[in-house]
């Protein structure tokens, strides 16, 4: 519930709980190549309720970042910690189980997370609410358009309970209409929950439209080349030209990283 | 400004999904109904059609090759009903018990053979060609072992349906896409929960295809045991009526007793395979409208 409701108490508690992901010195090779590895010496703090969006050209080894940090994969090397518990994870994919019903895929992460039978019908319709998709409990994935499931993905995510949502490039497959939409929910749902996000993409507009702090990777090894405050008032959009202008100027560093690999 | 976009972004996100969702265009109930029921029909009557013309051409004595209705005529003969009713209820109580531990069996070796590797490799292969290998060819071997028994008639039944129903699992297991998994253990199914909620309702597709070919074999194999290993200690049985007719060269209970096979098989599947499968496929989306 804390995650969600963003009420007085929660805040005082998100307050003491000053850091939600912490990675000291992360490193990452697969036992496969012998090259250079995907991940180097990685530092990162996220703060609680801190949104942070990962950006980098492919190979930078941002889907193992996530990984690493919800623990489907171990470190090489150095320290993954995720100070404020469980960390929910969303994929590009709305990777819903096809074989139940949009509502039983919510139901079915409130039972894993150990929510008492009776309230997981309540709080299951509270949050197809809270993504905009009442009334869609008995929806099969398969009737659902792109964006509807990953609203429900995120619905999902939200019933983990987590104090930190990794979203692995949870938008890449939307067309342009459907995906300003949910920048906008995303960011009304992150500032009403005061969950910790880390967003990652290689859209860099989008990272600049949705996060308070834009960290550039770079790509074999995977280094965090810079980073950058976005001091731009929410709400955005994307046409903005403020984001327009910062988006630019992290677009150049990014395309000079992407240089050196063809030299 | 910021504020008339915000409401815009909504009332557009409404639009958009009042947009996507695409509105159920299917046919009538009863049109499906007939769609579906008709063609089979039409199939059968022109096969008893046709077969009634070549009886009708006599290019064979007709004590040979009886007519749809001479057939008719002898299942409906007031001794027979009883002998193969009770030959149907043998042979259905021994494909139930049969094809009922095949399920037991191939579904613990399945899940075995999917979760370790080790066992796959060693094992697979094995399990693969018993598979290909007609499970009537152990009818012989059965009866030296354990002589004219039902136990004989059980292993022939488990032999020919218990492998491709542990090969059915294996492949559904085998073709859970990964990312479900990650997503299991994400919202925190560990050990017997990943099982339950994630693995086992992934492979069900690849499984019942493997239960409806089980059953297919374990039909089969029970007919060619029954056919083979005959004693009037086994009790009644379709094969052995099939066998009786052959032996008194009767040869419209004989076309009967093929038909009555024939219809049990494709009855179960019709009854509980079919609707089954339709229901994964269209519940998972797999299949149109």
């Amino acid at each position: 519930m804390t995650a969600l409701t963003g009420s007085g108490t929660d805040k005082a508690d998100t307050a003491v709980l000053t850091e939600a992901v912490r990675l000291v010195g992360v490193s990452k090779h697969f036992a496969k190549d012998q090259g250079a590895p995907v991940l180097d010496g990685i530092d990162l703090t996220v703060a609680a309720g801190e949104f942070v969006c990962l950006l980098g050209a492919s190979g930078c080894g941002k889907s193992t970042l996530l990984n690493l940090i919800a623990g489907l994969d171990q470190a090489s090397s150095g320290q993954v910690s995720v100070p404020a518990g469980r960390a929910a994870l969303m994929f590009q994919e709305s990777a819903l189980f096809p074989w139940l019903s949009a509502g039983r895929n919510i139901e079915l992460a409130l039972r894993l997370a150990g929510v008492p039978r009776a309230e997981r019908r309540p709080e299951t319709d509270r949050l197809l609410e809270l993504v905009r998709l009442d009334g869609a409990y008995n929806k099969r994935v398969h009737e659902l358009s792109g964006g509807m499931r990953q609203r429900v993905a995120l619905a999902r995510a939200l019933a983990q309970k987590a104090q930190v949502l990794l979203m692995d490039e949870p938008f890449a497959a939307l067309d342009a209409i459907t995906r300003d939409v949910l920048h906008e929910e995303l960011t009304s749902l992150w500032q009403k929950t005061g969950v910790a996000i880390v967003f990652v993409t290689h859209n860099v507009r989008e990272a600049v439209r949705l996060g308070q702090r834009v960290i550039l990777l770079s790509s074999r090894p995977g280094r965090i080349v810079r980073e950058w405050q976005v001091a731009i008032d929410q709400p955005r959009r994307i046409e903005d030209q403020p984001v327009a202008d910062l988006a630019r100027e992290i677009t150049d560093q990014l395309h000079r990283e992407i240089s050196r690999h063809g030299k | 400004m910021a504020s008339d976009t915000d409401v815009e972004l909504s009332t557009l996100g409404a639009g958009l999904d009042a947009l996507e969702i695409q509105s159920p265009q299917g046919k009538a109930r009863w049109r499906k109904v007939v769609g579906s029921v008709l063609p089979p029909v039409i199939g059968l009557l022109s096969l008893l059609l046709l077969w009634d013309l070549v009886v009708a051409a006599q290019l064979k004595p007709g004590y040979l090759l009886p007519g749809p209705g001479d057939v008719w005529d002898e299942l409906t003969q007031d001794w027979t009903p009883d002998l193969i009713g009770q030959a149907i209820w043998g042979s259905i109580r021994r494909a139930a018990i049969g094809y009922g531990s095949s399920i037991v069996i191939g579904t613990l070796l399945g899940l075995a053979l999917g979760q370790s590797k080790l066992l796959r490799k060693t094992y697979g292969p094995l399990l693969s060609g018993l598979q290909s290998l007609p499970s009537v060819a152990w009818v012989p071997v059965m009866i030296i072992w354990f002589g004219i028994t039902p136990s004989t008639i059980y292993a022939v039944v488990l032999l020919g349906a218990v492998p491709s129903i542990a090969i059915g699992l294996m492949d559904g297991l085998d073709r859970v896409p990964p990312i479900y998994l990650s997503v299991g253990r994400n919202l925190g199914a560990r050990g017997l929960d990943s099982i339950r909620f994630v693995l086992l309702p992934a492979a069900l597709p690849g499984y019942v295809s493997g239960l409806k070919q089980g059953w297919a074999f374990s039909w089969r194999s029970l007919m060619a045991a029954e056919l083979i290993a005959i004693s009037p200690a086994l009790g009644p049985g379709i094969g052995q009526v099939l066998d009786l007719a052959s032996n008194t060269l009767n040869m419209k209970l004989a076309f009967g007793i093929i038909i009555v096979i024939l219809l049990i098989g494709v009855g179960i599947n019709l009854i509980f395979f079919a609707p089954l499968e339709r229901r994964l496929l269209r519940t998972r989306g797999l299949t149109r409208s």
